[in-house]
């Protein structure tokens, strides 16, 4: 999948990945993706929850060697 | 006028009219009502408030990952610092210690060597930790030790991140006076030094509202 920045929360507890995901999420804009990779597996239940609460859509979570990785798009 | 006095006549004596109109009032007033509501919901941006009463560094972890988060989520979030829980707004948090005392519940593993050695829970007796001296000062670099390993934020971390995101930090000034600090010791981004009927408030009209 395409995307427009990357962000790399591998080895990062929760709360981090979230509020990196945020942080990086400001720097773009409407319609662009945002690719973040994490190792923490809490965040993919964390992920989906703030695409929810945030409106931002989580287009995929995928499972890569002990990784996970989503795109999202900003609203 | 003979319009009307004709409909009144069609009135039957025992208000069945009114008891229909008063059905059809209830139907709709029921689905403006929902949908009136769901426009609220859908406009308001909701709010947290945290009370934090805690100054160990065990404890410093709830109010600043729910503040960050829910701020990273779009909230508007407050945290009132009371009674211990002001040490966590002083400029220095390297003093924040945990103990193991008192706390049965607390696993006290080693953060190094191999791992059946990590995995080792060391129970040691209230009254033998209580003996030894700097316990907490040793436990404390466990477990910041422990925190660095396995990825999660430090305080001050923590903390800043809430502080960017906009959460707003509140101090209670009756502690304060309490225990004779100066504001000078808090970091000057805190927002307002203020009592329980400034917090109270804002509490009423948050959706969430936690004591820690």
């Amino acid at each position: 999948m395409d995307f427009d920045k990357e962000l790399d929360a591998r080895g990062l507890s929760c709360p981090l990945p979230i509020l990196k995901t945020k942080k990086a999420l400001n720097d773009l804009t409407s319609g662009q993706v945002l690719k973040v990779v994490a190792t923490d597996p809490g965040s993919i239940k964390d992920m989906q929850a703030f695409a929810n609460q945030t409106g931002n859509p989580l287009l995929s979570t995928t499972e890569e060697d002990k990784s996970y990785i989503f795109f999202l798009k900003k609203k | 006028m003979e319009t009307q006095s004709e409909s009144l006549a069609m009135i039957p004596p025992d208000g069945a009219l009114d008891r229909a109109i008063k059905e059809r009032i209830d139907v709709l007033l029921e689905q403006r009502l929902e949908a009136k509501l769901a426009e609220i919901k859908a406009a308001k941006t909701p709010s947290m408030t945290i009370i934090a009463t805690k100054g160990t560094l065990d404890w410093a972890y709830p109010p600043f990952i729910l503040a960050s988060t829910g701020a990273a989520l779009g909230w508007d979030v407050s945290i009132f610092f009371t009674f211990y829980g002001l040490e966590l707004l002083k400029k220095d948090l390297r003093k924040l210690k945990v103990s193991p005392l008192g706390n049965p519940a607390m696993p006290m593993k080693m953060p190094m060597g191999p791992a059946w050695f990590k995995s080792i829970r060391w129970n040691i007796p209230n009254a033998v930790q209580s003996l030894i001296p700097a316990y907490e000062t040793f436990a404390t670099k466990m477990m910041k030790k422990t925190i660095r390993k396995t990825g999660v934020a430090e305080i001050g971390e923590l903390r800043s991140l809430c502080l960017e995101a906009g959460v707003n930090l509140i101090a209670c000034q009756m502690t304060v006076d309490l225990f004779g600090y100066k504001h000078e010791e808090f970091i000057p981004e805190v927002k307002e030094y203020c009592g329980a009927a400034t917090f109270l408030p804002m509490a009423k009209d948050a959706d969430v509202s936690l004591f820690i």
